[in-house]
């Protein structure tokens, strides 16, 4: 498509030590042909205001801080060039958590859920000074979860975790099945039990919202279904 | 409650403080908590948001899996590829504990790709050979392209496991010394952390407190580094009296994406990449005839820029060919899937059907703050110690890399030196008393973040960014003399005394990133002017430092380590030192590849 000079921005603002509600601000910022929709924030910040609040790090999707809600789908800005979007963009914070101001959200209760899992491997010391074996097919049992980055795209785009705040959520189910799958590791059980609960697995109604959110590309709604395969076949 | 701070001062003890959640922190913080040390780790950041989670291509250990290999050859490789500035008995400890340190993080459960048999997969990576030289080595570990990030999550997991106290998004903005600064024989006594939700300071106490804040690769307009890194741990120590060592020697990486930066791992040329000028020519055969490809960082990027230079650019532009087409659809998928979606994303080019357009890119800091073998800093050439002040990781110069670091060994060097600060600070916890309580100790960097936010008019930070960000990239990048630096350094100064009424717009004190980033500009200033003087007052070529005045190595005047020290209130740096270079088992020779 053609390069256009400059887009509209259309940010959602608010400032808790001034602001009741949230509202919106829109700027005419000018963009470059390669640009994703973190330089155009970026910009925007330097150029016009600089109270616009955003989290951002590595800027080429591996490190999750600056997942937001981009022309209504959850996206990384730093992996979204500004020429596939037209000429407005809209930006707000994640759905479903609690607005820090502007574009951040709380993110500690998602994180809580994340460690709720136990997301770290359980194994019995191996004797000798050599690494454990694992055949490369064992490897590629659970391969796909561990390319999670934590960035909450995933959980806030679920229409269950909207409607009951305590669902343990995609992104936690995907790190639970990292190890569940993972021959070297022996807390399988453990995981289940946490998953079986009425907050866990049985939330998810398989909309596939989290699987066009991950920005990694990790099929989650498969994950969640062979976790919970695996607390039927158990049961 | 207002410009960015709020009154309350919150006074917290523990025995051992960590700056920093990448893989150095979390490995100390995890040697910490299995000697149950009462520790505190601040991170600016969520910790898997880290920059060790962007590496690439693998952690070199001469595990042997795949194909012969010994400790020693690492050791020769690391320091050969640090053109013989790297301290070699820092290189043997590198090198020897790269293979527990490996089998260590296999055993914690680190996902690492696997041979036929079942053991971790080695693949080749750049200066890293066989028999001392002779060709190529499998000894890269890795977990498909994304080993870094690997890397991050299992230590962060392992942390949770022991269950390590976090303070996430908690900006350290000062250290706290009594006695004295550290070239008044200060000690090191604890930090002083800004909650970024609130705009609260939190002073921390503590017998010992580690650096492990990274790089500043943002000091430079195309770079690999995240926004985050702004040299904070290596600025607050300059500012308290400690030198920054080798920061002369920064590295850039050969192949960024063209403009902005980002990293196109040398696992590329590891699983068989090639590179190529206009003519569709492999031009490394000119540079480095028996390594070709997988010749060390420092020399292809000089060879891009010569190749630019003699008109051999791709289209007569600044920018050549990375190219793994012959590769095959199914090794570029499997084992490089990540730089190959970043290709795609931010080029829009296609890996299996075109070549890649890529340049140089800043990337690494082989310079930092100087520490011993068991990561205490030291405070001058002669190696005393500064008390309770630890470094690890790339803040730190040990210095391991030399003048020019080999892929993969950042990691190696996370992995080593992180364990090692977390075992001699726990060392170090239960043998010395808590330090007294500083009343105040936060006072003076409340004024100084005042003053940003209170100014009644001033420059905006975003314009001096932009302008030393440039300056770096012209003056202090890949070639080097002595004129480009001379107005390199001119060019800091002028900067520095624009920052001094550097002014932010957002005057709260919930989540102010203005203000932040302001603070970190200044970070980025100091590193930047290190940088620039110690590269003018090097007067030779060696590594990554290549002066086209001073083309050669100089080892009669230059076999030696660079240690920069701060001016006096706000005046430019001009006291420098240097300091021998350890040889124990070889020679300098000339290195060829």
């Amino acid at each position: 498509m053609a390069t256009a000079t400059t887009v509209e921005l259309k940010i959602q603002r608010f400032d808790p030590e001034r602001d009741n509600e949230p509202h919106w601000q829109t700027l005419t910022v000018p963009v470059e042909p390669m640009d994703r929709v973190l330089d155009v924030l970026t910009r925007a910040k330097e150029l016009f205001d600089g109270s616009i609040t955003f989290r951002r790090s590595c800027a080429h999707g591996v490190c999750g801080s600056d997942a937001l809600l981009i022309n209504g789908r959850n996206r990384l800005a730093c992996k979204l060039r500004v020429e596939q979007l037209g000429k407005t963009i809209t930006v707000a914070p994640l759905p479903g958590l609690p607005i820090v101001k502007d574009l951040v959200v709380d993110m500690d209760g998602f994180f809580e859920k994340y460690r709720s899992v136990q997301p770290y491997l359980v194994a019995s010391p191996v004797e000798g000074s050599g690494e454990r074996l694992q055949s490369a097919e064992q490897r590629d049992r659970f391969d796909d979860t561990t390319k999670c980055i934590l960035c909450a795209a995933c959980t806030t785009s679920c229409p269950s975790f909207w409607a009951e705040p305590e669902y343990v959520g995609p992104a936690a189910i995907v790190n639970a099945h990292r190890f569940i799958f993972d021959s070297r590791d022996e807390n399988a059980e453990a995981r289940l039990d946490i998953l079986s609960d009425e907050d866990g697995v049985w939330r998810c109604r398989t909309t596939f919202n989290c699987v066009e959110a991950c920005p990694r590309g990790i099929n989650i709604t498969k994950a969640i279904l062979e976790v919970s395969s695996a607390i039927s076949t158990r049961e | 409650m207002s410009a960015g701070l709020r009154a309350d001062t919150t006074h917290i003890d523990v025995d051992a403080i960590v700056v920093g959640a990448g893989g150095a922190g979390l490995w100390a913080a995890l040697e910490l908590a299995r000697e149950g040390i009462p520790t505190a780790v601040l991170t600016k950041l969520y910790p898997t948001r880290s920059h060790t989670g962007a590496a690439q291509g693998g952690v070199c250990a001469a595990l042997g899996n795949v194909e012969e290999d010994h400790w020693e050859w690492h050791m020769f490789d690391t320091i050969k590829g640090g053109d013989y500035l790297a301290d070699q008995d820092a290189a043997e400890v590198l090198a020897r504990e790269a293979i527990p340190a490996v089998i260590e993080l296999e055993r914690m459960g680190l996902p690492f790709n696997r041979t036929p048999d079942g053991k971790i997969d080695q693949r080749r990576f750049g200066g890293h050979t066989r028999n001392f030289g002779e060709g190529p080595v499998r000894r890269s570990c890795y977990a498909a392209d994304r080993t870094g990030h690997m890397i991050l999550q299992t230590l962060y997991q392992q942390c949770i496991k022991a269950g390590v106290k976090f303070y996430d998004e908690y900006h350290v903005v000062d250290l706290v010394f009594e006695g004295g600064e550290a070239d008044q024989g200060g000690r090191c006594s604890g930090v002083i952390g800004y909650k970024i939700s609130d705009g609260t300071m939190h002073v921390l106490r503590a017998k010992a407190v580690l650096l492990a804040t990274g790089g500043y690769g943002r000091a430079w307009r195309v770079t690999s580094n995240a926004h985050s890194l702004t040299g904070d741990g290596m600025a607050l120590a300059w500012r308290h009296g400690v030198p920054l060592q080798d920061m002369e020697f920064y590295q850039f990486h050969p192949t960024g994406i063209v403009g902005i930066g980002i990293l196109l791992s040398e696992a590329a040329r590891g699983e068989g990449g090639y590179l190529l000028n206009n003519e569709g020519k492999r031009f490394m055969e000119t540079y480095a005839p028996k390594l070709m490809e997988l010749a060390p960082r420092d020399m292809i990027s000089r060879a891009i820029y010569q190749e630019v230079r003699a008109g051999r650019g791709i289209g007569g532009k600044d920018f050549i060919h990375l190219d793994v087409r012959h590769l095959g659809r199914k090794v570029i998928e499997e084992k490089l899937p990540d730089i190959t979606d970043f290709a795609r994303v931010y080029q829009g080019v296609e890996p299996i059907s075109e070549p890649v357009p890529v340049q140089p890119t800043a990337h690494y800091a082989m310079g930092g703050v100087p520490t011993n073998l068991e990561t205490e800093v030291l405070a001058d050439a002669r190696g005393n110690v500064v008390p309770g002040l630890f470094a690890a990781g790339e803040v730190a110069c040990v210095s391991v890399h030399g003048a020019n670091r080999l892929g993969t060994n950042s990691l190696v060097d996370l992995l080593v030196f992180g364990k090692r600060a977390g075992i001699r600070m726990a060392q170090i916890c239960k043998s010395t008393p808590q330090p007294g309580s500083v009343q105040g100790a936060e006072r003076a960097v409340r004024d100084e973040l005042l003053a940003l936010s209170t100014r009644p008019s001033g420059v905006r930070p975003a314009e001096i960014r932009r302008e030393l960000a440039a300056l770096m990239m012209d003056n202090v990048g890949v070639y080097r003399d002595e004129a480009l630096l001379g107005a390199a350094v001119k060019g800091i100064a002028k900067l520095k005394g624009e920052y001094a009424n550097v002014r932010v717009e957002d005057t709260g004190s919930v989540f102010n990133t203005d203000l932040l980033e302001a603070r970190e500009l200044g970070y980025l200033l100091d590193t930047a002017e290190a940088t620039a003087v110690s590269a003018y007052a090097r007067e030779e070529s060696r590594g990554a430092h290549s002066r086209e005045d001073f083309p050669e190595r100089d080892d009669a005047k230059f076999l030696a380590h660079t240690l920069v020290w701060q001016g006096a209130a706000g005046a430019p740096a001009t006291k420098i030192d240097y300091k021998p270079v350890t040889i124990t088992k070889f020679e300098p020779k000339p290195r060829v590849y």
